[in-house]
Parts: C-alpha cells; sequence; structure tokens
C-alpha cells in the first residue's frame, strides 16, 4: 500500500526516495518496528537536511497528543508529534510560553529534543533539553524506558541532541515560562562591525533573548556590520491587536532571483531601515520569535535546487580572531547570505553530542549553485582549526572524518547506542553518512 | 449534547472530536486501541475542560453489539460511524480473507451496531445518527470496487434507515467524503486540489449535525464529480480505467 514518495526537508537538499508511515499510539509503533528492518523518525521535517530522511521514515506528526498540564508546577507532559506550534496557541493565552523556542514553530517537541534546539536565551537558558526532566523512549524491541538525569541517565544525555538514533522519544515533560503578556519589549542596536557587535553582546548578556542579524557582505572596516537585536518578555499586557496575514510563496522561484547584488541591495536596506543607532519597540511573540514563519514556505526563495544552511559554532576560547577569519573568508567568497545570524552561547550541560557550546555560532544560507560544496570544505578546515563544529540539523554535506574529528564526545555516544540500540535499527541518510552509528 | 463516536482513533474522527470539544460536548469514544483513546481524552480535557469517556469498542464484534450498546451509562444524543478499513483491492480480488474484512469492517459492522442503535433510539423517539460512507460507493470502479461496494451498501442502508427513522422522529446523515489526507490514505498518491483535509470533513460533519442534512458530501465538489461519474454509461465506463 505504501508509495516511494521522494522526501526532502527543510533545505530542498538532498532529496531522497522513501516510504513515511505514521504511527498515533504505542501499538501503531510496535508494528511498524516489526514489520521494517531499519527507520528513521520524522516529525515535521524542518531540519534542512538528511537527518530525518531514510527509505523508510516513521511520522510521528500524528502521535499529538498534550497528556498533562500542571499549571502550579509549570510543566507539561506532551507526546513527541506536538508541534511548537500547537503549544504557543495552547501556552500564551494561559500565561506560558516555551522555555526555549528556534527560530520556526513548525517543529514537534521530538525533533526539539531530538536537536537539542536552542533559541536566543541559550546564553540564560541553555537548550531545550536544559528543561526537559524525564521522557519515555521506544527501543527497537518494542519495550518502552523511562529516562531522565538520575533514571538511565545514559539514554538521557544521549538522547539528548542524539538525532534520533537511541530509540522513538514518545513523551517528553518539560519546563515552562511563565510570562505576563504576549509581548516582547524590543531593543535594536546597530552595529558598524564585529568589534561593536561583541561588545553590545557583552553589555546585553542579562537580557533573556538576544540574537545579531548580520551582513556577510561587508569586508575590512565594516566587517560583521549587524543589528543586535535584545528582548524581555513584556510586563504588561497590551491592548490586543489583530492577528497579521500570512504570506506565502506559492511556487519555487528561478534560481537566479537571489544573487550577490539583490542580497546586496536587500542587506543594505535592512541595515539603514532604521536610522537611530538603538530603537525600542514591543513586538509580538510571533513576530519576535517566528519573522520568517510568517511568510510560508519561505524555503522556496532559493529555487528548485534547494539550499544548505551551514551553522557552526567556534568556542569562547576561538575569540574573535576566529569568527573573523571566517567571516572574511564568507565576504570574499561573496556568496550571499540572507539570512545571517550570530548567536553567542553559553555553557551547555545537557547532551553528548548537542550542538551548542560556549563561544560564537553563525547560520547562513547558502543557494545551491556550484562551487558551493567545495567552498563549504575550505569553512570546515577553518571551523575545525578553532576547534568548531557544525550543527548537525542544519547539514547535509559534511564528511564523516570531519564530523568525526569535530564531535569528540562521539566514542561516548556510541556506547549508549550499544547499549540501547544494539542493533543499530534507527538509521538515517545522515547517520549513514557521518557513520554515526557504526561501532 | 452526549457523542457517540465509534472509530474514534481516525485522524476524521479526532478532528470531529476537537470540533465537538470546542463546544463543549460530552464525548464518548470508542475503538478497539483504547491506549490511544486515553491519549485523546487527556488532550481534549487539558485543551477544552470537557467530559470524555473511552470504551473498547470493536466493529467487527457483532454478537457483542447488542450487549456493548445496552452497557452505556445512559443513552447518547448523536451516534457517527466513523469506523472503515479501505484494504488493498488488488489483494482483496484473491484473498477471501481480505475481501471478508472489508466487507465485515464497512458494512455488517455498521449494520450490526447501527440496528442496535437505530432500535433504542426508536424507543426513546430522539437521536441523530451519523454514518460516514464513501464515494467510492456511489460507482463501483475496478481500482476499489470490493471497498466501494461495501460502501455502496452502507450508503443504501443509511436511506433506507433514514425512511425508516423519520417517522420516529431520528435523524440520519450519510456522509460522503472523497479524497481525505489520513492515516488511511497516506501511501496513495492523492491530487491535492481534490483532497480534504480531516479538518474540513469534521467541519462538515459538525455542520451536518446541527442543520440535520441527510447527505453530505466532503469536500462538496464531490457531489458533482459523483454525479457526471455515475452519468456515464456502463458500456463507455467500463472500457475506462478507473
Amino acid at each position: 500500500m505504501a508509495a516511494k514518495k521522494e522526501l526532502t526537508n527543510w533545505g530542498n537538499f538532498p532529496s531522497i526516495e522513501g516510504v513515511s508511515m505514521s504511527f498515533r499510539s504505542n501499538d501503531d509503533l510496535r508494528y511498524l518496528i516489526n514489520k521494517n528492518t531499519n527507520a528513521i523518525v520524522r516529525g515535521l521535517g524542518r531540519c534542512y537536511g538528511d537527518s530525518s530522511l531514510a527509505a523508510t521514515v516513521f511520522s510521528s506528526a500524528g502521535f499529538n497528543k498534550i497528556l498533562d498540564f500542571d499549571a502550579a508546577g509549570a510543566t507539561i507532559l506532551c507526546q513527541s508529534g506536538v508541534s511548537f506550534a500547537d503549544l504557543v496557541d495552547f501556552l500564551v493565552p494561559r500565561g506560558f510560553f516555551l522555555p526555549v523556542t528556534p527560530g520556526t514553530k513548525y517543529i514537534t517537541v521530538g525533533g526539539a529534543v531530538a536537536s537539542d534546539v536552542h533559541g536566543k536565551n541559550h546564553h540564560v537558558d541553555g537548550s531545550f533539553c536544559n528543561h526537559v526532566s524525564e521522557m519515555s523512549l521506544m527501543l527497537d524491541s518494542g519495550q518502552i524506558v523511562i529516562c531522565s538525569r538520575v533514571q538511565n541517565s545514559d539514554l538521557f544525555q544521549a538522547t539528548c541532541g542524539g538525532m534520533g538514533l537511541t530509540g522513538v522519544i514518545m513523551t517528553v515533560r518539560f519546563g515552562l515560562k511563565r510570562i505576563a503578556s504576549d509581548h516582547i519589549e524590543q531593543v535594536s542596536l546597530k552595529a558598524q562591525n564585529l568589534d561593536e557587535v561583541l561588545q553590545l553582546f557583552e553589555q546585553y548578556r542579562r537580557a533573556t533573548y538576544s540574537v545579531a542579524w548580520i551582513d556577510c557582505l561587508q569586508k575590512g572596516k565594516t566587517l560583521g556590520r549587524s543589528i543586535l537585536m535584545v528582548g524581555e518578555h513584556a510586563s504588561t499586557p497590551p491592548p490586543t491587536t489583530n492577528r497579521t496575514q500570512k504570506l506565502s510563496i506559492p511556487f519555487f522561484l528561478p534560481g537566479w532571483v537571489l544573487n550577490k547584488w539583490s542580497v546586496k541591495i536587500f542587506n543594505f536596506l535592512y541595515f539603514h531601515k532604521q536610522i537611530r543607532k538603538k530603537a525600542k519597540s514591543k513586538v509580538r511573540l510571533d513576530a519576535f520569535f517566528y519573522p520568517l514563519d510568517s511568510i510560508l514556505h519561505w524555503n522556496r526563495m532559493y529555487g528548485k535546487k534547494g539550499f544548505v544552511q551551514y551553522q557552526f559554532v567556534l568556542p569562547i576560547g576561538a575569540g574573535k580572531e576566529g569568527l573573523r577569519e571566517v567571516l572574511t573568508a564568507i565576504a570574499d567568497s561573496g556568496r550571499g547570505s540572507f539570512l545571517a545570524v550570530l548567536k553567542v552561547f553559553g555553557k551547555q550541560d545537557t547532551g553528548i553530542i548537542s550542538f551548542p557550546m560556549e563561544g560564537y555560532t553563525l547560520a547562513l544560507d547558502f543557494p545551491i549553485q556550484s562551487g558551493l560544496f567545495e567552498f563549504l570544505d575550505q569553512l570546515d578546515l577553518l571551523v575545525k582549526k578553532h576547534g568548531g563544529r557544525l550543527y548537525l540539523t542544519k547539514d547535509s554535506r559534511m564528511s564523516a572524518s570531519f564530523f568525526e574529528s569535530t564531535y569528540e564526545t562521539m566514542g561516548e555516544f556510541k556506547t549508549v547506542l550499544r547499549r540501547w540500540a544494539p542493533l543499530g535499527y534507527w538509521q538515517s541518510h545522515q547517520s549513514n553518512r557521518l557513520a554515526m552509528t557504526k561501532p | 449534547m452526549n457523542v457517540l463516536i465509534l472509530g474514534a482513533k481516525s485522524d476524521i474522527s479526532v478532528a470531529l472530536s476537537k470540533s465537538l470539544a470546542r463546544e463543549g460536548h460530552h464525548l464518548w469514544l470508542a475503538a478497539r486501541d483504547v491506549e490511544f483513546l486515553d491519549s485523546l481524552k487527556s488532550d481534549l480535557q487539558i485543551r477544552y475542560g470537557i467530559l470524555v469517556d473511552v470504551i473498547q469498542f470493536d466493529a467487527t464484534d457483532f454478537t457483542n453489539h447488542q450487549n456493548w450498546f445496552q452497557s452505556l451509562e445512559t443513552l447518547p444524543d448523536v451516534v457517527v460511524t466513523v469506523f472503515g478499513y479501505l484494504g488493498e483491492q488488488q489483494v482483496a480480488e484473491t484473498s477471501w480473507d481480505e475481501a471478508q474484512k472489508i466487507l465485515n469492517v464497512n458494512f455488517v459492522g455498521a449494520v450490526s451496531i447501527l440496528n442496535v442503535v437505530a432500535s433504542a433510539f426508536v424507543m426513546a423517539k430522539r437521536g441523530i445518527i451519523v454514518g460516514v460512507s464513501s464515494v467510492a460507493g456511489d460507482r463501483g470502479r475496478q481500482s476499489n470496487y470490493i471497498y466501494g461496494s461495501a460502501k455502496a451498501g452502507l450508503s443504501a442502508y443509511l436511506s433506507g434507515l433514514r425512511n425508516r427513522m423519520w417517522h420516529a422522529g431520528v435523524h440520519v446523515v450519510t456522509v460522503k467524503p472523497g479524497f481525505v489526507a489520513t492515516k488511511m490514505t497516506e501511501g496513495l498518491d492523492l491530487p491535492p486540489a481534490l483532497t480534504a483535509s480531516p479538518e474540513q470533513v469534521a467541519e462538515l460533519i459538525a455542520e451536518a449535525i446541527k442543520t440535520k442534512k441527510n447527505i453530505v458530501y466532503a469536500r462538496g465538489m464531490w457531489r458533482w464529480i459523483m454525479m457526471i461519474i455515475r452519468l456515464i454509461p456502463e458500456s463507455v465506463f467500463k472500457r475506462l480505467r478507473l
């Protein structure tokens, strides 16, 4: 019955022929596990590359029930397929918000754990898994195991950021943030170069949310020209406003639309639309956290060939100089990235192979064009040289050897896999590409 | 209202449950997979603060349907049958097990339980019965005529039942969905323009309960599509690959 389809995630690259089957209960999933020999679980497909692609995909999108909501204790228990969009709708009117959210709400709770997602508050609140108190997983035997920081803690730590390779994340209990308003007090600050934006990050290190939009085409004195946005949950509810209509990109734009010049113009306008050095405003939660979600299918902007999002982190020790070197290489290449986002990470306590580490992270989009992969291989060398690594959730192209040399804790991760997933049942196109489940 | 949903695990049922929960109705969810129903119960209670009861129900456990229905605490105001089994046409052409399962779930099971429900509603002189059939029952086509014939049987049953029940003050709604993007159809390549979401179908069902419609196509354009398909002369129709 199940037909093979071309499956792709948000970057529209790569495209893998596979069968997707959904589960809505433990029994459904046990049946699927028995019927197949290996698989990977997929939520809403918002990772960029091949993390959740495989010949056999188990879709968790229908496994989406809220099982418990404890307002007094500010925690919630969800099945893994519950989306952040659904949770925002449920939580905000009740005076709560997600403890950590990435830049899109179209992800699932299970995906948030598997990627150990981070948000604009990483420097104060850590990553998503930092707020998870307990999870249940289904192993390839069909057995359900509970894990937390005290119970089966090796499984818990390997599952946080573990890309779904330990088992199927079934239910997750996590802490919530109390909010008094559905608005954010936002301050935007213009920085003329890298030194200035890093100084601003330091100056605003106590702000709950901070992130910088950076113009990657600037060179020399203006290298790192950016706008830092910091935010706090507003303390008083503002008058209600009407929801904005969603725009949609209905079809793939031709690949040439985005080029060095159009990006230059966009970046110029974006930087100069704010005249003052510092601007304050009060914005809706959605506008602050999910600006791109208001343009449905924005990934089609990059054309049918798709795009790669390149997100790396450099340890704090690599300092400004490391960041300057990578930014210079990007600016020199002239490969424009519409959306380059710079963020300072705080300490990271959770997850064996979670991506974040104390330092600087930069995320850039590159449409797939000739020479891109060679260029990214060059960037990899710089990232490695400074002790950094790439975010698996965004990756679709790094090499196994580069991965292994930058994720030093893979040995520990594999030890946990040998205990909890010894048959290597959970495999994705990415885990095979990077030999993540090879003993 | 007390609403009993039979086959409450289907995506259409889940969407219908949410739609009815939003209006504050008391729901009785019935299906085989109780663990699933318990998760749906939590979800509905947490989001909408309504009363939800979970009861195990097997559409093919014909001999127990009478006792099963009588064991309910009170008589529901609305009974919705959503259970169904698409099966695999090609397998069913040669495997009696598959063919029988398709007929039993979609037709025999529905007749078995609705006979019981109808008797109770006649006695009470009230009630609404909603049967989810399919456009597949409007004309047999080579690609799914075993499922289609079971649904044709169900549509004919519901039509007769509506006729009989009218005199007792009981209303019967026949719902005929076309393509719906659900777990039942996830392996199929459905044309997006003709495919409804479970939520769209659920809204039409909820509306049909309120306004006591007789036959509802979901989405509405299927009424016209099926009218054209029914109008094709058999001498031509038999040559088509539909």
